[in-house]
């Protein structure tokens, strides 16, 4: 039997920042990439996010935020993850955010971070080739 | 997964086990078998209650409030919340914890979505086992929420306890409710929205649709309520939880105290559908992986062979390798 592992993702946005059709619209590529995409809607907490991606068993969590909060609210969901002992969902980021944030993101454990003017198909193939699904 | 170990964290409720093993069992592998037989001797203790209606009547909705009201009275909740699978890409987006994300704190919660992955009838393939699994898990109360369904979509109602069927005002006239399918295997019927115009007609035209079938309730068989709420205020909760009580109540006198709700009818269902499973991934898919199947899309698409030809050809020799 070939087992037929299926890409589990979740799409979530952390903080006070009402702007989700980004996320939406990325939510939709994935799905259209033949990803399952749990998305959590609006306003959520790091804590809430991770609880969730953990309930799920996702593979990778990809936060959007427009509202300048990414350098705290990105790490604490990595920290969190490491709290609980789980290292193997991938985090990545995507948003309005500067060149010299990335760099101190990607230092503190974010994998990507994608800002405006990233390619859907761009994504979909960094997905697919750096966020494997689980082993058995 | 490995059998040794997952079956012990399993009943003591850790929440990553039961993640990765509900996914494998979305994910077919075959291991799993081995830790859900383990695990059947210990469910049979949780309430199984589903919600279902057509897209947009107010089932997330729902279920958020009835977990905080199940909460509030100190019990534990799992839901399964099932959305569609793309029939194109394989994709899914599952969107129904939006509205139960306010939970996702509380260490007595435990909501996983599940895409249908080309199973029809509502439900994913897994979720008969998933709902095993949250059972062995310890959780009181566990509900499942369809994806948005139809006419025809009755497959919850062999999975939950009670069967709740929610609509909205102005969803069709009496014809409608006279069709068989869904209408028929309510244990409870919630009119949602029901501050809206037609809540009135909607109502009466479910309640004759119910009384017209009156034959089946003699002798103190259990006649669907229906109730009105409007879930996103949290009215109307109250009243349907305590309706769910009493078809429990009832469904337990009626099994003299045993597993609640468990006939023989279901489990020759529940067996069948094993079965029936177990056959399409052993012969099926492996016809699939081989290319067989592909080979013989190909001949139908030739001319070379008439599809009725093709379909003997592929399965007799392993139907006859199976005897």
């Amino acid at each position: 039997m070939g087992i037929d592992r299926k890409l589990r993702v979740m799409v979530a946005k952390p903080g006070l920042d009402g702007h989700d059709r980004g996320a939406r619209i990325i939510a939709r590529a994935f799905r259209d990439a033949g990803f399952e995409v749990v998305y959590t809607g609006l306003h959520q907490t790091p804590d809430s996010i991770v609880t969730a991606a953990i309930q799920e068993d996702v593979d990778m969590i990809g936060l959007s935020s427009l509202a300048g909060a990414h350098m705290y609210l990105f790490p604490e969901v990595v920290n969190l993850l490491r709290e609980k002992g789980v290292d193997d969902i991938l985090v990545v980021g995507g948003g309005i955010i500067p060149d010299d944030d990335i760099l101190k993101l990607k230092a503190q454990g974010i994998k990507e971070i994608f800002t405006p003017g990233a390619k859907l198909d761009d994504m979909v193939d960094w997905v697919k080739s750096n966020v494997k699904p689980r082993s058995i | 997964m490995k059998t040794e170990g997952a079956v012990e964290k399993v009943i003591a409720g850790d929440v990553r086990t039961v993640a990765r093993l509900i996914r494998d069992i979305d994910d077919r592998i075959p291991e799993v078998r081995d830790v859900l037989k383990a695990l059947y001797a210990h469910t049979g203790k949780a309430y199984v209650i589903g919600i279902t209606g057509a897209p947009g009547v107010g089932k997330s909705t729902l279920v958020d409030q009835m977990v905080n009201h199940y909460r509030q009275q100190g019990k534990s909740v799992g839901v399964l919340a099932v959305d569609p699978t793309s029939p194109f890409t394989g994709g899914a987006i599952l969107g129904d914890r939006i509205r139960m994300q306010r939970h996702s704190l509380d260490e007595g919660v435990f909501i996983r979505s599940l895409a249908t992955r080309g199973h029809f009838g509502g439900l994913s393939h897994s979720t008969r086992s998933a709902i095993d699994v949250l059972d062995a898990m310890g959780k009181d109360y566990i509900i499942v929420e369809t994806v948005g369904v139809g006419q025809d979509e009755v497959d919850v109602v062999k999975s939950a306890q009670t069967t709740v069927i929610l609509v909205i005002p102005g969803m069709g006239d009496d014809i409608q409710a006279i069709k068989a399918g869904i209408l028929e295997v309510g244990d409870v019927f919630v009119i949602n929205k029901a501050d809206r115009e037609g809540a009135d007609k909607t109502f009466n035209e479910l309640r004759q649709m119910i009384d017209m079938g009156h034959h089946k309730y003699e002798e103190g068989k259990w006649k669907p309520p229906i109730l009105k709420a409007e879930a996103v205020f949290d009215r109307g909760v109250t009243e349907l939880l305590d309706t769910i009580d009493k078809h429990r109540g009832y469904l337990l006198e009626k099994s003299r105290g045993k597993r609640p709700g468990r006939s023989k009818e279901r489990v020759r269902e529940e067996l069948a559908e094993m079965i029936k499973n177990r056959l399409v991934q052993e012969v099926v898919d492996r016809m699939v992986e081989s290319g067989e199947f592909e080979g013989a899309v190909d001949t139908v698409m030739a001319g070379e062979k008439d599809p009725y030809t093709a379909c003997d050809d592929l399965l007799l020799p392993k139907l006859r390798a199976l005897k």
